[in-house]
């Protein structure tokens, strides 16, 4: 009965929020439906309505039904006259680089697609280079997403302060917040560690962990569609490349002298070493590049599914299409919420498996056979 | 997507991750970890443990039904040297019976041997003093008579010539 009570209540909610948030959305997005009024009934901008859902940005729209209110978050920057730190709000929301701001160092700054220049240097620039630090100072602002990820682990960190109150007699049971906790915990411990890394694996333990809710967290906030959840982390390449940087530096500091034999002397005829050593060089920056894809690629797929099923809403200019997105968007919450956890299982378990490539221990016997094999021939 | 400035996150990202995994670890992940072991531990040990006295109780059984067995030997035993006991004294008792009336009997016989003995003896001597007077009393009578006696001589020197 409750449960009964809990979804349904959870599926009005979601049908509620989603329009209204995106309506706001739309509004705040001020450019586009300036062109839509100016045109007319031209097209609606779903690529816009996407792109704005799931970018950083430094100002935090607060998005919820009946309260919509946009959180000036600082900027902090490393400009070439020393450290500048002032309020987003001096920009005015502007994003097209025509809002010129004066900082205290005496710098002309203006924003352009949420990066920072200067004003100066990018003067009738159409498209100023992201990488050129001689046009931008570097930004270390505390955008929305920044706050998520400190979000993300706030929220970790609570979970983990009561669960740990659970096991203050380790003898009983765990209870509540452990009781949900613990069953993942063993998972990925019995599951993911000992299966994959091997007799080594307790000194990775609280990396995988952490490694494991911090994705899992970030992509269930990611479903909650208000504030103070709604953020696109692991959705966020950047994001998703740092999860994937230290997963390869986790895995170069645990490798050992047989993974780096195997990579420059693999156990093939050495004629094949020309094309083989470049690919197995190659591997190391692969896997890694490749979890930052995966994860970053399925986040971000499912966030602009969602949000273009709702669109349809807006392009077909009709509330009966709510119905149908309402379904849809419901079903698409119950696939994105087996996706929350199995990116997340699929990112800790093959970090698994890439540490226990690396730690693994030579097979000198199965050299020794293939050298026999080599020699008969 | 709109990234912003790509330094941006990745610092921040980088500090927060680094930041929380250590106290994470320190503060949540390692406690917990330790506890689960610990419980683990706890609980494998009480399985060991009712597993030994499990075993300890069987061996106690074992070692129980094995008195039992032997305490039924040794009644048994115990019974069968009563038993052998009860049929030697009977034995003896009837033999020491059996020995006491031979000799009872034949301590009688002898006696009645004896008895009859005298009994015999006075009879012969009464039947000869009674013979005697018989035949002192015959002769008598027939000494009374000369002829006789000397025809009964006569007869008598007869049948000696005859002889």
């Amino acid at each position: 009965m409750r449960k009964t009570y809990f979804i349904v209540s959870f599926v009005l909610f979601w049908i509620l929020i989603s329009p209204s948030s995106l309506m706001a959305g739309e509004g705040e997005g001020g450019a586009e439906s300036e062109n839509r009024e100016a045109h007319g009934k031209e097209h609606f901008n779903t690529a816009g309505l996407v792109a704005h859902h799931t970018s950083d940005s430094h100002d935090y729209l607060v998005e919820l039904p009946f309260f919509h209110k946009t959180i000036h978050l600082p900027v902090i920057l490393w400009t070439k006259n020393g450290l500048s730190i002032f309020s987003s709000a001096r920009f005015q929301g502007d994003n097209e680089g025509k809002v010129v701001v004066n900082d205290d160092k005496g710098n002309r700054l203006v924003r352009k697609h949420e990066i920072i220049y200067y004003a100066d240097k990018i003067e009738g620039m159409e498209h100023p280079s992201l990488m050129d630090y001689s046009l931008r100072p570097l930004d270390f602002s505390i955008t929305r997403n920044v706050l998520a990820i400190f979000f993300v682990f706030l929220l970790l960190s609570i979970t983990l302060y009561y669960a740990r109150k659970a096991y203050e007699n380790p003898k009983r049971l765990p209870k509540g917040v452990a009781a949900v906790l613990e069953p993942i915990i063993l998972f990925i411990r019995d599951d993911i560690a000992k299966e994959n890394i091997g007799k080594h694996y307790e000194k990775y333990m609280p990396y995988l962990l952490t490694v494991f809710f911090f994705i899992l967290y970030s992509n269930l906030i990611g479903l909650i569609p208000f504030a103070p959840f709604g953020h696109n982390l692991t959705g966020n390449i950047l994001i998703t490349f740092v999860l994937a940087a230290i997963a390869l530096v986790v895995i170069l500091a645990s490798s050992n002298k047989h993974y780096w034999k195997h990579i420059f002397t693999p156990p093939v005829p050495k004629l094949i070493w020309i094309v083989m050593v470049p690919v197995e060089i190659a591997g190391i920056f692969i896997k890694p590049f490749a979890l930052m894809v995966r994860l970053f690629a399925n986040i971000l797929a499912g966030h602009t599914m969602m949000i273009s099923l709702v669109a349809l809403i807006f392009i077909f200019e009709s509330a009966k299409w709510g119905i149908v997105s309402g379904i849809f968007v419901v079903f698409m919450s119950f696939i994105e919420l087996l996706v929350a956890f199995l990116q997340a299982y699929i990112f800790t378990v093959l970090t698994a498996v890439f540490i226990g490539l690396a730690l693994e221990e030579g097979h000198e016997e199965e050299h020794a056979a293939e050298g026999s094999i080599q020699a008969t021939r | 997507m709109n990234l912003t400035s790509p330094e941006t996150l990745v610092f921040w990202m980088t500090l927060f991750f680094l930041i929380f995994l250590f106290l994470l670890t320190k503060l949540g992940w390692k406690p917990i970890l330790t506890a689960i072991k610990e419980r683990e531990k706890s609980i494998e040990d009480a399985i060991d443990e009712a597993e030994k006295v499990k075993r300890e109780m069987a061996q106690l059984k074992a070692d129980n039904e094995k008195l039992l067995q032997e305490a039924r030997e040794q009644r048994e035993q115990i019974l069968k040297e009563a038993r052998e006991l009860k049929e030697k004294m009977i034995n003896e008792a009837r033999s020491e019976a059996e020995k006491a009336r031979s000799e009872e009997l034949a301590k009688t016989k002898q006696m009645i041997e004896a008895e009859r003995q005298a009994a015999l003896k006075s009879i012969h001597d009464q039947v000869a003093e009674i013979s005697l007077q018989i035949a002192e009393k015959v002769l008598k009578k027939q000494m009374g008579d000369k002829q006789k006696q000397l025809d009964y001589i006569k007869q008598n020197l007869s049948d000696l010539k005859l002889n």
